[in-house]
Formats: structure tokens, sequence, C-alpha cells
């Protein structure tokens, strides 16, 4: 047992630290829009940010050299997630999607072709994906979508409906799936693909999220040609892949670290409250809330520093990280409701209106928080996993 | 980083495990639990034979020279397990206490009789109020005669029934800071003056009142030096808060598997129960509640064995770890039905620890207070 970090480990840490400070724009921070809240203008500095970091080999970390990355130690990884999330630097669902989720089942099944094409594009920050996995009639029961792709010549032509799809106003590829065999059972009939966004027959409408801002699409495909390797892996396997892909690296440590920085400020609001002559750090309930924020996060953070000591072994997590995934959901919630307690009525005011605090975050986490344990698997969907997966209990009927 | 067992802990753990499963079947537990002894000699002599009592002294005390955090590992298998009697008492608050605080001449002495398992320890500290604050402590020791003279009453005292040694923590200076007026005296438990009753206790582990009433000791009793006892019973305590964690996520951890395996065979509506999605939620919080208390308590572990400071660790450690394995119980419970409810069942032996675990040494809210302090609220 030993939950030290080495010396070179830290030093990378302080060098992370430094990198941050001098690249993350001043200008970042004064739109501080947080998780579903990207503006056209807080989406291009993240963009640029994230270029910057894949210069540096940091954005996918994980991939080999070839692809853009630096084949980056397990435990290095999650310093440098700690240090992005913590310090709020602009990053977030976007890059796990494009670079965790859709490169890391690219990576398992693509062709080397396109695994040097879309690895080194995301890994370099020039491209990023959005997910089409739900419909209309499909959330949780992924596997029944309907969106058809049928093999035409020489290429696939793809016809159906996706919804909820984060960025697909911004992406360049939508990571698909798509019924390849209609005959089969459900499990047995899907296939995936990489599709550019920017051909004929893609449409692409908005939808506003509780935050009031447009993170999130629906995609419409109407007669949409695209060539045959657009297909990744095996035709009609694209259920087993993407399951696969669902458990790469679903760490999370950075919202462990994005977590405790939301705490230490709300710790420290109420200390400089008491500063001013308010009660509130007086306050007994208080104070056990926010002590019961720290123990809460500390035990997330173990949670996700096992899931990278198990990597790091070359163990693999399952049923771990959708039960860190579950920790951190409800952690967020906890907090947003113990932020608008401690905050009271000023917990209520938006980030821009006249005497808000906290740049109105209180209202929004409380409002944003709702979406973890919503998508990519809900609370109840992790937990199932957990059971059978995990503890091995019978499978439900 | 390294979230393991070293080879040998995992030796010390499988060895652990198999030698309890034979020697201290959940029969034998629920005997002891029913007797007003609460342990059973035979077993204690085993386990003192396998250098368990030992286990985390230097050798020279004739001790195994085992780090803390073996001791962890061995205290999370016994609280899997369960087995009564009065070792934590002994090794870890009494045998800790001599550690830190006693002489040459007292560590050789008593720290090999602990090890031999020839010697029974109690750690007398707290009083009517039920706190573990310096503040508490009214219990009095004054010199007369060259002896001090010891009178109070100690409260919720483990295994005073049968220790042979009570290390009492008592006033010896009236200040405004009474952490720096408080001596911890090594008490034969069987001085005149001393009148120890069982109480009756949920867990049915042996706590008792002892009443001290002019009660003398030699001045060489002092353990760790006069008006210097409360830093000692801090530093203890902290090690002891660690220890009942460990073996709270054990106890956590059985109760798990108890109920993992019974919700895989009991069958009702023609289906195992474990194909129920409400019993698998309930196993899944379960399992989160077990692996989320063992990791903060290796964490706390980890620094206190390492000698780094850890007092937010260690409260956090707490605070979770004993608020956890209550819930983890009850759901266990949830999932036996009435079954669970007989004295019958081996379940209730985990539900009724849990809740004492979790207030021994300070329950959640008060383990939060010590966070929100070091945190500066
Ligand atoms: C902010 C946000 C961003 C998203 N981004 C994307 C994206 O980029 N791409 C994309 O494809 N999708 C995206 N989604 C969609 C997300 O994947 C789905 O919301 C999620 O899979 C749940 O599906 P649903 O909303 O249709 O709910 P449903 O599946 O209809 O579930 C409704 C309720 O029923 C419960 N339920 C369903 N099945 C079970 C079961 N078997 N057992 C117990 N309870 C069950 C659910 O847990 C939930 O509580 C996003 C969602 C949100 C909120
Ligand atoms: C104090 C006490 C007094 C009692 N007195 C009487 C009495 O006088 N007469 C009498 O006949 N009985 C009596 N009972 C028995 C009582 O009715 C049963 O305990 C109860 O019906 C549950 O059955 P079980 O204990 O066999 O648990 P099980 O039915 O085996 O249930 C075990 C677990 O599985 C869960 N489970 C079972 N089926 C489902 C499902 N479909 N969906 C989700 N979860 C499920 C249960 O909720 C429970 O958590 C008594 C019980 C107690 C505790």
């Amino acid at each position: 047992m030993d939950f030290r970090f080495s010396e070179e480990e830290e030093v990378f840490r302080q060098e992370v630290r430094q990198w941050l400070k001098e690249v993350v724009p001043p200008r970042w921070y004064d739109i501080d829009a947080g998780l579903w809240e990207e503006t056209e203008e807080s989406w291009a500095l993240l963009r640029e940010f994230q270029r910057k970091l894949g210069q540096k080999g940091w954005l996918a970390p994980a991939y080999p050299r070839e692809y853009g990355g630096s084949d980056m130690s397990h435990v290095k990884r999650l310093i440098l997630a700690e240090e992005l999330y913590y310090h709020q630097a602009p990053v977030g669902v976007e890059m796990e999607i494009s670079i965790n989720w859709v490169g890391g089942a690219i990576s398992l099944f693509g062709t080397e072709q396109q695994k040097k094409k879309y690895l080194t594009e995301v890994a370099k920050g020039e491209s990023c994906f959005c997910l089409g996995y739900s419909e209309p009639n499909s959330g949780s029961d992924l596997a029944s979508i309907q969106t058809r792709a049928v093999e035409d010549g020489d290429s696939w032509v793809i016809n159906g409906q996706k919804i909820w799809c984060s960025y697909a106003h911004y992406a360049n590829y939508c990571w698909l799936g798509a019924r390849t065999d209609p005959n089969v059972p459900k499990h047995k009939g899907i296939s995936m693909f990489v599709i550019n966004m920017k051909i004929p027959g893609i449409t692409v409408r908005p939808l506003i999220n509780i935050l009031n801002r447009h993170s999130f699409n629906e995609v419409f495909f109407d007669d949409v040609r695209v060539p045959k390797d657009a297909l990744i892996g095996e035709k009609n396997r694209g259920w087993y892949q993407l399951a696969m892909a669902l458990d790469f690296e679903r760490s999370l440590i950075g919202t462990a670290a994005a977590n405790q920085r939301l705490i230490e400020e709300l710790i420290q609001y109420v200390k400089e409250a008491k500063n001013s002559g308010n009660s509130l750090g007086d306050d007994p309930l208080i104070k056990d809330e926010l002590a019961e924020l720290v123990v809460e996060n500390d035990v997330l953070r173990m949670m996700c520093y096992r899931i990278a000591w198990m990597y790091s072994k070359g163990l693999h997590p399952s049923y771990e990280s959708s039960m860190s995934l579950l920790f951190s959901s409800e952690l967020l919630r906890h907090t947003a409701n113990v932020g608008m307690r401690v905050l009271g009525h000023y917990g209520e005011l938006a980030q821009d209106s006249k005497d808000t605090v906290f740049k109105g975050r209180a209202m929004r986490t409380y409002l944003g928080c709702i979406s973890i344990g919503v998508g990519g698997g809900t609370n109840e969907i992790q937990r199932n996993i957990v059971a059978m997966r995990g503890l091995g209990l019978p499978r439900q009927q | 980083m390294d979230f393991g067992l070293s080879e040998e802990q995992e030796m010390l753990k499988t060895s652990a495990r198999d030698f309890l499963q034979k020697e201290c079947p959940k029969k034998l537990v629920k005997q002891l639990d029913e007797s007003d002894e609460g342990y059973s000699p035979e077993l204690w002599r085993k386990m003192a034979e396998l250098g368990w009592m030992g286990l985390p002294f230097p050798e020279k005390y004739g001790g195994g020279g085992g780090s803390f955090l073996d001791l962890v590992v061995l205290l999370e298998t016994m609280g899997y397990n369960i087995v009564p009697g009065p070792f934590f008492s002994t090794v870890v608050l009494g045998g800790m206490v001599i550690l830190a605080g006693g002489s040459e001449e007292q560590k050789k002495r008593l720290l090999s009789e602990v090890a031999s398992g020839k010697l029974i320890l109690g750690l007398a500290l707290t009083e009517p109020d039920a706190k573990y604050e310096a503040a508490s402590i009214k219990t009095t020791a004054a010199l007369r005669d060259g002896k001090y003279i010891i009178n109070g009453t100690k409260l919720f005292v483990l295994d005073a029934n049968v220790a042979d040694y009570l290390l009492c923590v008592a006033k010896t200076k009236s200040t405004s800071k009474p952490e720096n007026g408080l001596t911890i005296f090594l008490v034969n438990s069987k001085a005149p003056g001393i009148k120890c009753t069982l109480l009756e206790t949920l867990a049915r582990d042996k706590q008792c009142e002892v009443v001290f009433e002019n009660v003398a000791v030699p001045k060489e009793n002092i353990l760790g030096g006069l008006n210097r006892g409360w830093q000692i019973i801090q530093d203890i305590l902290q090690k002891a808060i660690v220890a009942k964690c460990a073996e709270m996520v054990g106890g956590a951890q059985a109760a798990l598997d108890m109920a993992v395996a019974y919700a895989k065979e009991r069958v009702q509506f023609n289906r195992p129960i474990g194909s129920f999605q409400a019993i698998q939620h309930y196993c899944a919080n379960m399992v989160s509640d077990v692996d989320g208390s063992r990791f903060v308590t290796y964490k706390a572990a980890w620094k206190v064995s390492e000698g780094l400071s850890a007092t937010i660790d260690v409260a956090v450690a707490k605070a979770w770890t004993g608020a956890a394995y209550s819930r983890v119980t009850l759901l266990a419970h949830q999932i036996f039905g009435a079954v669970g409810f007989t004295m019958d069942h081996d379940l209730h032996l985990y539900y009724r620890r849990a809740k004492a675990g979790e207030i021994i040494f300070g329950d959640g809210a008060f383990q939060r207070t010590i966070v929100a302090r070091e945190l500066g609220l």
C-alpha cells in the first residue's frame, strides 16, 4: 500500500500547473462556461486550448506517439486530468467523447488507416466527434435503435434520426450507431460508423437545454451516402464494440477534481462571509454539510485513484467505473444542493444578475447536475451493471 | 501509488481468514456474546501463538515487528469473521498506549506479556458524558503519601470485566487547558476501591462502568509522564479509529457477501430475488459503500503508518466508514427478510456491531466537526 506520488510524478504535476497558468486565456475564466453552457466564444477558446494540449501530446496522453499521444503512464494521466479539471481548464465532456469513447473504440476496432486518420486528428485537437447513439425511442435501451445503414454499391446509405447529440453543431464527425440487419435479435444487427458531419443529407437542429443553452441537437439523416470505409470494425458487431468502448477509461478522475474545486470555493465563500460579519460560518449545520461534502469527495477520489491503479496493474475495471460514475453523480447533486442551501437567496441569482455571488455557480450547478446520472447511461443502468457484472447477480427478467 | 497489499499482508489475511473460519465459528461468537466474559481463553491463546497480540510491537518487546498496516489488515479480517474478545482493548488501545508512553522497563515487561497473551488490558477513558474530549475527564488523581489516589467514574470501558490492568486517564492538574492536566495511570484492575459493572449493550460487547473510589496507585505506574497523558491518548485514538474502521470494512464486506449469496439462492416468484432490480440496486449501493470505505480507510491507515499528518484523513475515514457499515448491514437485513430478524441468523451480529462501531470514538457528526475545524471553518 502506498498513496504517494513519485517525485517524478510530482514534478510532472508542477509542470502541468505552470503550463496551465501560461496557456489558459483569462477570458476563459471571465466567461466561466460550465458543463453544457458552452457559447460560440467559449467553444472557440476551448478548441484553441485543446489544440495546444494536442501539440504537447497531452490531449490524448494515452494514445501511442505515432497517433499524436504520448504513451503516458496511467498515474501521470490521472495527474494531468486532476490538474486540468481542478484548474477549470477548457476541457470537458467533448474531450472525453472524442478521445476516450470514440478514440477508444477506434483504437480497438479500427483498421490501421482509420486509426492513423481519426486518432491523430482528435489527438491533435483538429477534429472532434459527436455521439449518435440515442434516438427518440431508444434511450437506455440503446440496442433498440432504428436508424438504418444499407449497403449500396461501394457506399452505405443512412436514414434515421438521432437525438440529444451534444456538440453536433460543432463536431466534424458523428460516431454513429445504426442498424445494419433488421432481421436478427436487436443486439446482433448494429454497426458503428464515422460520418463526416459536413456532407449532404445531414440536418442538425438545436435543442435548448435546461440551462437555456444550445449544447445538444437532433440530427436527421436523409439518404446520407458515405463510403464503405466509414464502417468501423465488423459489420453487425457494433453493439459489442460499443459495450467495450463504453468501458474504455471512464476514469472520471476529473469529476473528483472539479468537484473538489467547487467545494473549496464554497468553503472559501463561507469563510469570507464570516470575515465580513455574516454569521454563515458559525452555523454548525452548514459546517457539517460542508464537511460532509469533503468526506464524500475524498471517497470519490479514492475510487477514481483505484481505477487508475487497476489500469496501471493491467487489470480491467468494469463495475468499478460504473460505481464511481454513480458516486460522482450523487455527489455533484449533493454539492449543488448544499451550495444552494449555504447561499440561500443569493444562490438563486444567475450569473449575470445584479448582486450575484459566486458567479451564479450554485444555481447553475443545481440545474446542470441533473444531467450527470442521466447522460452516458442513467444511474439505474449503472446500478444494473454493478449488480449483474460486478456482483454476478442473476439477469433481470 | 499502490492500492494493493504486500505479499506478506495477503498471506496474513488468508491465514487469518482460514484460522478464524475454523476456530471462531458463528456458534462460538454467539456463545461469547451471551457470556459475561465475552472471550474464549482457548481462542485467545491460539491467537497469541499465531503472534497476533504482538503483531504491531517491536521484536525487542516480544512483538512481531509488524507495521500498523499489518495490524489493519488483520483487523479487517477479524471484522469480517467477528472475533469477540478483548483484542482491540488489549492490543490497539492498551498496547499502543504503552508503546507510545511507557518507559523502557514498562514496555519490556508489559508488551511481552501482551504479546504472549498473558495480559489483558482496558482503556478507562470515557466518562458519563460519553465524549472523547479532554474537558470530559472529571476523574481525579491526587498525590498523597507518595501515591496517587484515583476517584471518579469511567463509563463505556471495553473489556474492563476481564482486564488485568486498566489504563486510567485522570486529571492531575486543574488548568484552563484541560489537555495539559491529564495523566495515564496503569492500575491493577483488582486493586481495592475499584468496582466494575458489566453493562448490557446493543453489540453485546463487554462495556463496563468502572468506579474508582480512593484507588491508590504507585507513582511508577504513570505512563508517559505527569500531565502528559492527553497527547498520547490523542495519538492512540487516531490509530484506534483507523483500526476500528478496518474492522468495520471487514464487517461490511461480510454483510455484503452474505446478502449477495442469499440473493442468488433465495427464490420467490419462481426466480432468485437477486434478479429483482430493487435487490440489485441495494447490492450496488452496498458494494459502493464497502469499496469506498475500504479505500479511505487504507489511505488513512497508510498515512498514520508513515507518520504523516492524518487528522483530516482519519476523521474522513471514520465519518464515512461508520455510517457506511450501518447502511450496508441495514440493506442486508432488508434482503434477508424475516429470517434475518432472528437470533439464529448471523446478520444481526454485524448489524449490532455496525452501530457500536459508528458510535465509538465519535460518530460521523463528531468527525465532521474535526474535518470542518481542519478546513478552517
Ligand atoms: C446533457 C445530455 C447530453 C447527452 N448527450 C448525448 C449525446 O451526445 N449523444 C447521445 O446519443 N445521447 C446523448 N444523451 C442522451 C443520453 O444518452 C440518454 O438520455 C440516456 O441514455 C437515457 O435515455 P433517455 O433519456 O431516453 O431515458 P430513458 O431510457 O427513457 O429512461 C427514463 C428513466 O427510466 C429509467 N430506465 C430505463 N431503462 C431502465 C431499466 N432497464 N432499469 C431501470 N430503469 C430504467 C432510466 O434510468 C430513467 O430514469 C445526452 C443526455 C443528456 C442529458
Ligand atoms: C416481526 C415479524 C413478524 C411476522 N409475523 C408473521 C405472522 O404472524 N404470520 C405470517 O404468516 N408471517 C409473518 N411474518 C413473515 C412476513 O410476512 C414475511 O417476512 C414477509 O412476507 C417477507 O417474506 P420473507 O421474509 O420470506 O422474505 P422474502 O420474500 O424472501 O424476501 C426477501 C427479500 O426479497 C425481496 N423481494 C421478494 N420478492 C420481491 C419482488 N417481487 N420484487 C422486489 N423484491 C422482492 C423482499 O422485499 C426482501 O427484501 C413476520 C415477519 C416478521 C419480521
